[in-house]
């Protein structure tokens, strides 16, 4: 049996060129780090400290408590006052402020009536993220005697956030950035590197030898899952250490799915080879998938928020199934057996793409 | 099929879309000989070589390379050939000694074999020096003669060799030579296409090739005795008068000026050649001492190139 040598010396010649390839070596490890920073930091949906502007008509002891009482929730941060709705208007507008407040003169009165508001948020509501921290303002009691605020404090509803208690963004973003990350820079790898080989004519030479098709896939990809597994490695231990991301369910089951999706992915990207002529090409193709994967997967938005469409795109990308078993695994203490069926589902992309790539991928040139 | 031949090809073609790379060709090849393929760019030379070792599938016709069968399963060929890209295709980012290393891997070359076989190619193809240098650093030359040492690394019968001399210096060129004869006659069959004259003439036989279509074939000798052309060299203080002169005469197939003397090719049913042309000149009062040459390759290449276009003018 030949094949097995030759599967070994294509491994070795693969790992050779990676450790001359510093930017190649950068990419491994500045990519997860800087994605898991920019994410980890600028993506946050707790939203603190927006600017607002206050129209006090009564200015009354009252009123003037209640815009006190405002920025102690750290919600708003008060950064003007203007006399009337037309001045708050201008300033959003203008983008001066996300939030107006507005007190009109009988604002003490209103107070005490049940079947009246008491004051007028103007929220800019192009920005939904700042319209859904407006709504939370409105749970936030007026009633200033404690007698009367204890009624009405208690909701009818009581929400218990399971698994993420403080509402952290980090803890929902880290998971989810695993798949964008493993997907993006193992697909772009393994493209490139093969859509590279032909561009550079090392392809012609390659197929002039006894080495086989699959030898040739194989061996391109199984460094490739190495380095999947090591960027793994950095991203948890980042959202661990800067973040402060849990890992409550087992390591192993999420190395396990780990390794199931970055086969998916490198299948992927060898389709991808066997279709781009160039290497810009090749990258070109890894975006136009890495755009749905952050859309449509989960990531960014709640997959049960999605049209029924949407949906069913979605669920044939490989990112939505693993963004379904990190946070199942990482969050929820899950075990991998309890969501076998997205594993499942991972094997069968893998599959799939790697029969399509074979039967694209022939040992000729035409 | 005659055991002689390490190729024969029958009708191959070879067509990408509407147009036609390699139409029809019949080639024979003897075994241990060199033999050249001569053409300009684009004539398809490098598509007939990728059709042999079973890189392109033919359109049309068949051809017998060693005993396997093209188009067919040519992975049993693979191990018996050796090929040379036109373009350096070995890897530039690993060193001279780990791409022969890599080679000789996936020829699966016994493992107490490599290390003899690597150091005697390091040491015949002059490139010990360069062992541990990166491939991609290397000069023409050198990278040209680490191609060499990589296509016959596993000792192939039948060595294709896809321009191999394009991007090196004539010294580079003249050493290249010699080991390809070292290597013809250990028995090796080689290929080589070329657009070189001087290359051409060095091979046992060869393939003139113009636009897909084989123009002629032969050994150098055959070729230059059948040219069917005089070949005659006028020398005149006044060239380009000269060549005005001859320009419009009627059986002038080819003129080409070379520095002070023009070369002109004028059909062997001529008869007197040397009187028709000093009559042209004297006529036009132009100074010239007029003379016949032996023809060279390159006057058998115009020849039989213009065949083709039915005037080459």
């Amino acid at each position: 049996m030949k094949g097995l040598p030759r599967l070994f010396a294509i491994i070795r010649k693969e790992v050779r060129q990676l450790r001359r390839d510093r930017l190649t070596g950068g990419m491994i490890v500045g990519l997860p780090l800087l994605q898991i920073l920019l994410f980890g930091y600028a993506i946050n949906t707790d939203v603190r400290y927006l600017a607002t502007a206050v129209a006090d008509h009564a200015d009354s002891h009252l009123s003037r408590e209640f815009v006190a009482r405002l920025r102690q929730t750290q919600v708003v941060d008060v950064v003007g006052t203007t006399d009337g709705s037309g001045g708050l208007e201008a300033m959003l507008r203008a983008g001066e402020i996300s939030i107006g407040v507005l007190i009109p003169t009988d604002f003490d009165r209103r107070l005490l009536d049940a079947n009246r508001s008491a004051v007028q948020l103007l929220v800019d509501g192009s920005d939904p993220t700042i319209l859904g921290v407006a709504n939370q303002l409105r749970e936030m009691p007026l009633s200033m005697t404690p007698a009367m605020s204890r009624a009405n404090q208690q909701p009818e509803i009581e929400v218990r956030p399971y698994y993420n208690p403080e509402r952290r963004t980090p803890v929902n973003i880290v998971p989810g950035l695993m798949g964008i990350i493993l997907m993006m820079t193992m697909t772009l790898f393994t493209s490139v590197a093969i859509v590279r080989e032909r561009e550079r004519g090392n392809l012609e030479l390659l197929i002039n030898t006894p080495v086989t098709s699959i030898e040739l896939m194989i061996g391109k990809i199984v460094p490739y899952i190495a380095i999947g597994l090591i960027q793994l490695a950095i991203i948890l231990l980042a959202g661990k250490l800067l973040f402060d991301v849990p890992i409550r369910g087992s390591v192993l089951h999420l190395y396990l799915a780990a390794s199931v999706f970055i086969a998916a992915n490198l299948a992927l990207g060898l389709l991808i080879s066997t279709a781009a002529k160039t290497q810009f090409q090749a990258m070109q193709m890894t975006v136009f998938m890495l755009m749905p994967s952050i859309l449509l997967s989960g990531f960014m938005f709640p997959f049960d928020g999605m049209p029924k469409f949407a949906q069913y795109l979605g669920e044939i990308l490989p990112t939505t199934h693993f963004i379904r078993l990190t946070r199942g695994i990482m969050l929820r203490e899950a075990s991998i057996l309890e969501l076998i069926g997205e594993v499942y589902a991972l094997a069968l992309f893998a599959v799939a793409a790697m029969t399509l790539a074979a039967l694209r991928f022939s040992k000729r040139l035409d | 099929m005659n055991d002689n031949f390490a190729i024969q090809a029958r009708g191959l073609t070879k067509r990408f879309g509407h147009l036609e790379a390699v139409s029809h060709l019949d080639l024979d090849v003897p075994r241990g000989r060199i033999y050249g393929f001569l053409g300009p760019n684009g004539s398809g030379k490098s598509t007939t070589l990728r059709m042999l070792c079973g890189l392109l599938t033919p359109s049309e016709g068949t051809a017998r390379v060693l005993d396997t069968t093209v188009p067919g399963n040519t992975q049993a060929l693979k191990p018996r050939i050796g090929y040379m890209t036109q373009k350096f295709s070995l890897f530039a980012d690993m060193t001279c000694e780990e791409n022969l290393q890599f080679i000789s891997e996936i020829y699966s070359v016994p493992a107490a074999e490599r290390r003899p076989r690597i150091d005697e190619l390091l040491e015949r193809y002059d490139l010990k020096e360069q062992r541990k240098q990166l491939a991609g650093t290397m000069s023409g030359g050198q990278k040209q003669r680490l191609a060499l040492a990589c296509a016959v690394l596993h000792k192939p019968e039948l060595l294709l060799l896809d321009e191999p001399t394009s991007a090196v210096d004539p010294q580079s060129r003249r050493d290249f030579w010699s080991n390809l004869f070292r290597l013809a006659d250990a028995g090796t069959t080689i290929m080589v296409s070329t657009h070189y004259m001087d290359e051409a003439e060095r091979c046992h036989r060869l393939a003139i090739l113009d636009r897909g279509q084989k123009a002629a074939d032969g050994t150098p000798k055959d070729l230059l005795s059948g040219i069917r052309m005089h070949v005659i060299e006028i020398e005149s203080p006044d060239t380009a008068a000269a060549q005005a002169a001859i320009q419009p005469v009627q059986d002038v197939k080819s003129l080409t000026q070379l520095g002070a003397r023009l070369r002109v090719l004028l059909p062997d049913t001529v008869a007197e050649p040397l009187d028709t042309l000093r009559k042209v000149l004297d006529s036009k009062g132009i100074e010239a001492s007029v003379h016949a040459v032996a023809p060279s390759l390159e006057d058998v290449f115009v020849t039989v190139t213009m065949k083709d276009t039915g005037d080459g003018k």
